[in-house]
């Protein structure tokens, strides 16, 4: 490979820096088995079945976009995302986005990759793309466009911002290293100028979700651990219950793919912090320390939603989040979730602006998510915290073949 | 004037003022055909203007070095220029009052149908019409000759901007001395359009460019003051003439003549010339687009047109080796360049543009889309130059 290898480059950095990761987690109590991180286990194949950054294992750093069109040609559209595909299955490798892309080898050319992420690993780099409603209509191929790509519906206490909502594509990068996930995107908004133009975009740490049974389970900005149920890499029937769109559903070219729905969720941190300890465990239905849900000794016991207590009142409370939101009480509704914490600075009213941004990969936005957030806006106790201030939904095709690039099936098919 | 570091601008400034040392010829009349010199240029064309006519005296001429006289019989001032495909300008000619002759220069090395045209009042398309050329010129096919035709093609560019920049400054500093608000107010955004399609070249005199364009909060040495453009802008719009104002306008119109007298021995390279058009773009996206540059008058999208059209003068004088190194690239640019331009006209009002403050949020954030597609391909040409 003739391209400037920012792994190579890498040298007793990288090792030192995998070394102590390794480090770290021995040291945690039993439980935390190993995540990945080993050394040279740090690049996720960028072809595969699926697009990676769904069932990958949460990275701890996500940065996301939402595009607009801003041409409404189908061959710059096309041309753009063959770019994309080309730049990014080199950064998932650890490499610039082109050869010689951060150091040219004509001094008076602009660099075309823009270096920051010069001997930095690889990091578990995922980048995801999806395609908007939106997205169907501009390029005049909105017969396309899968009947379950649709805006979502308003909901209850919704204070939606639409210049950070919706968009014609959208761009997931993922990795253990924020400054790599950044440079993946904005090299991607950088190749798109003349053809899209971004609409908005959204950085997160910590994952608040695990995708693997290997993963801990972390904790949100409420200090709760968040996704003990999610649905896990290991339960391939469940995935393609609920995840993965399987051949018949709609169109063709979106077999294998999935939809993702964002959600910005400003949680007002500082009311919260101001509740007591029965109150919180009360409001979510689990507890603080383990995790488990009320009335149950460990994370993962299945919460008992039947359970009355001395006085004849629900164990886990009504209203409580786990309870709105359990498979059991949504007809078996169920998704992979994968958000990350924010904090977008300060509001300007002396509180941090601060919350989670909320992702989940769906077979079908319009029966799982859309039912469940009605149940949750509507009787939420955790609704009096929180408000969403984003709603985006978009369609992301299958993995990519060999040679293929994004969205190929979708605008060089038969229309 | 941008924003950029001291130590870039003494840079350019060191490099210009040794450039300036070794010539102490005087302002370059329009002097065309230096460097292709093969094809025998015709006799010169004769153009008779008028307000509602644009008589050329014939509509072919041979490939080479191509002469217009143009006599301005009309009572608008004019302007003539020789359009390639897709509005590509060759030459122009600004600035022609009435009973006033100036001449075009202009290489055409490729047989093919171009087009003339006058503008009376400057403005609109103009009064059109077909220009065949016809053979090829014998031009060498040496990279280095190109790139010479490049470099004289845009000093004619810059000498054509600064002859026009001088009257046009003496108009608008001659109404502020009259105290003649309106009139000035009127003539700010026109004489600063000359001002704004050279300012990287103004730029590269580290000492001009803030005594001209310097901005009330940029940090000057102790006993220097605002003046300049901004400071009468600031005294029209904001303040009210000062007792200090003709002074100020005096200042304004001598550092005028000095970068007239400055700018005739500059010798720019083919990389300075990508690199200005590239600044330019630079200046449109955090100056004019922001609403920084003109914070009183709010005429920034006078200046944004001003900044596009520099940046495509020296594009297009590069264009011939653009085409030879990269075909692809010419195509993009003249795409994004006339999206540009046709957002622009869509902010047209009267003989100017829409004030700053009457822009939304959406009309700034098409305006950034427009250039950043547009500031990308331009970027990319002083790497495919010198390739």
């Amino acid at each position: 490979m003739a391209g400037f290898s920012r792994r190579k480059l890498l040298g007793w950095t990288g090792a030192g820096a995998a070394v102590a990761g390794v480090g770290a987690v021995s040291g945690y109590a039993a439980g935390h088995s190993s995540p990945q991180g080993a050394p040279g286990s740090d690049v996720v194949p960028f072809r595969d079945k699926y697009q990676a950054g769904i069932v990958t294992p949460a990275q701890n750093h996500m940065y996301f976009s939402a595009l607009d069109l801003t041409s409404t040609s189908r061959a710059s559209v096309q041309r753009m995302l063959a770019k994309w595909t080309q730049a990014a299955e080199r950064m998932t490798a650890g490499l610039d986005t082109a050869e010689h892309g951060a150091l040219p080898l004509n001094p008076e050319a602009p660099p075309a990759d823009t270096g920051e992420a010069l001997e930095l690993p690889a990091a578990s780099l995922t980048v995801t793309v999806g395609f908007g409603p939106s997205f169907f209509d501009k390029l005049g191929i909105a017969d396309r466009r899968p009947t379950a790509l649709a805006d979502l519906p308003p909901f209850t206490g919704d204070q939606i911002d639409p210049a950070r909502s919706g968009g014609d594509l959208c761009i997931q990068a993922c990795a253990n290293d924020p400054q790599v996930a950044v440079h993946a995107v904005r090299n991607l908004i950088r190749m798109g100028f003349g053809t899209t133009s971004v609409r908005w975009a959204q950085q997160g740490y910590g994952r608040t979700s695990s995708t693997t049974e290997k993963q801990s389970t972390a904790r949100n900005l409420f200090g709760f651990k968040d996704g003990t149920n999610n649905l896990k890499a290991e339960e391939p029937a469940l995935l393609d219950e609920h995840v993965w769109v399987q051949r018949g559903d709609g169109q063709d070219w979106m077999t294998d793919g999935t939809y993702l729905v964002a959600r910005r969720i400003r949680m007002h941190i500082e009311t919260w912090d101001r509740s007591s300890l029965n109150d919180q465990e009360s409001v979510v239905g689990r507890t603080k320390g383990t995790g488990a849900p009320l009335g149950q000794v460990a994370e993962f016991d299945k919460a008992n939603l039947k359970a009355i207590d001395a006085n004849g009142t629900p164990v886990v409370p009504l209203g409580s989040h786990i309870r709105l939101a359990s498979a059991e009480t949504l007809n078996g509704i169920r998704m992979l979730r994968r958000g990350f914490n924010f904090v977008d600075g300060a509001d300007g009213r002396g509180h941090l602006n601060a919350g989670l941004f909320f992702i989940c990969f769906v077979r079908n936005p319009q029966t799982q998510f859309v039912p469940m957030q009605r149940a949750l806006s509507r009787s939420d106790k955790m609704m009096e915290y929180i408000e969403h201030t984003s709603s985006a939904v978009f369609a992301c095709p299958p993995g990519l073949g060999q040679g293929e690039y994004w969205g190929q099936r979708l605008l060089e098919g038969q229309v | 004037m941008s924003r950029r570091s001291v130590a870039a601008l003494l840079t350019a400034g060191a490099a210009v003022a040794l450039a300036g040392c070794t010539s102490t010829a005087p302002p370059a009349a329009p002097s065309g055909g230096a460097a292709s010199g093969a094809a025998a240029p015709a006799g010169p064309i004769t153009v008779r203007a008028a307000d509602t006519a644009c008589q050329v005296s014939t509509g072919e001429a041979p490939a080479g070095t191509i002469t217009f006289n143009i006599t301005n019989g009309g009572n608008k001032v004019t302007e003539f220029y020789l359009y390639g495909q897709g509005d590509r300008i060759l030459g122009e000619v600004e600035n022609i009052g009435p009973g006033l002759s100036r001449q075009l220069i202009v290489e055409v090395p490729d047989g093919g149908t171009y087009t003339t045209a006058c503008k009376p009042g400057m403005v609109g398309d103009g009064i059109r019409a077909p220009f065949t050329v016809t053979g090829a010129a014998a031009r060498s096919i040496d990279t280095n000759a190109k790139l010479s035709e490049a470099t004289a093609g845009y000093k004619r560019y810059t000498t054509s901007q600064v002859e026009a920049l001088v009257p046009k400054t003496q108009e608008f500093v001659d109404a502020v001395k009259a105290g003649n608000v309106d009139q000035a107010k009127a003539l700010f955004p026109v004489a600063r359009t000359y001002w704004e399609r050279i300012e990287p070249v103004a730029e590269s005199f580290g000492d001009i460019d803030p005594k001209i364009d310097g901005r009330e909060d940029d940090e000057r040495d102790p006993g220097v003051g605002f003046t300049g453009f901004h400071r009468l802008e600031k005294d029209l719009w904001a303040d009210g003439l000062q007792p200090d104002s003709p002074q100020i306008a005096d200042q304004l119109m001598a550092d005028i003549k000095d970068l007239q007298t400055r700018v005739g021995p500059v010798e720019l390279t083919p990389v300075q010339l990508a690199n200005g058009a590239k600044e330019l773009l630079d200046e449109v996206a955090t100056g004019k687009i922001t609403g920084e540059e003109d914070r009183y008058s709010h005429t920034d999208l006078w200046d944004f047109k001003a900044n596009v059209e520099g940046a495509q003068g020296a594009v297009a004088a590069l264009r011939p080796v653009i085409d030879e190194k990269e075909p692809t690239l010419g195509p993009v640019l003249d795409e994004r360049f006339a999206a540009v331009e046709q957002l622009l006209e869509g902010y047209r009002a009267g003989d100017g543009f829409t004030s700053y403050t009457e822009l939304s949020p959406d009309d700034i954030k098409k305006m950034t889309d427009a250039v950043d597609a547009l500031s990308e391909p331009v970027s990319q040409v002083a790497g495919v130059v010198t390739s």
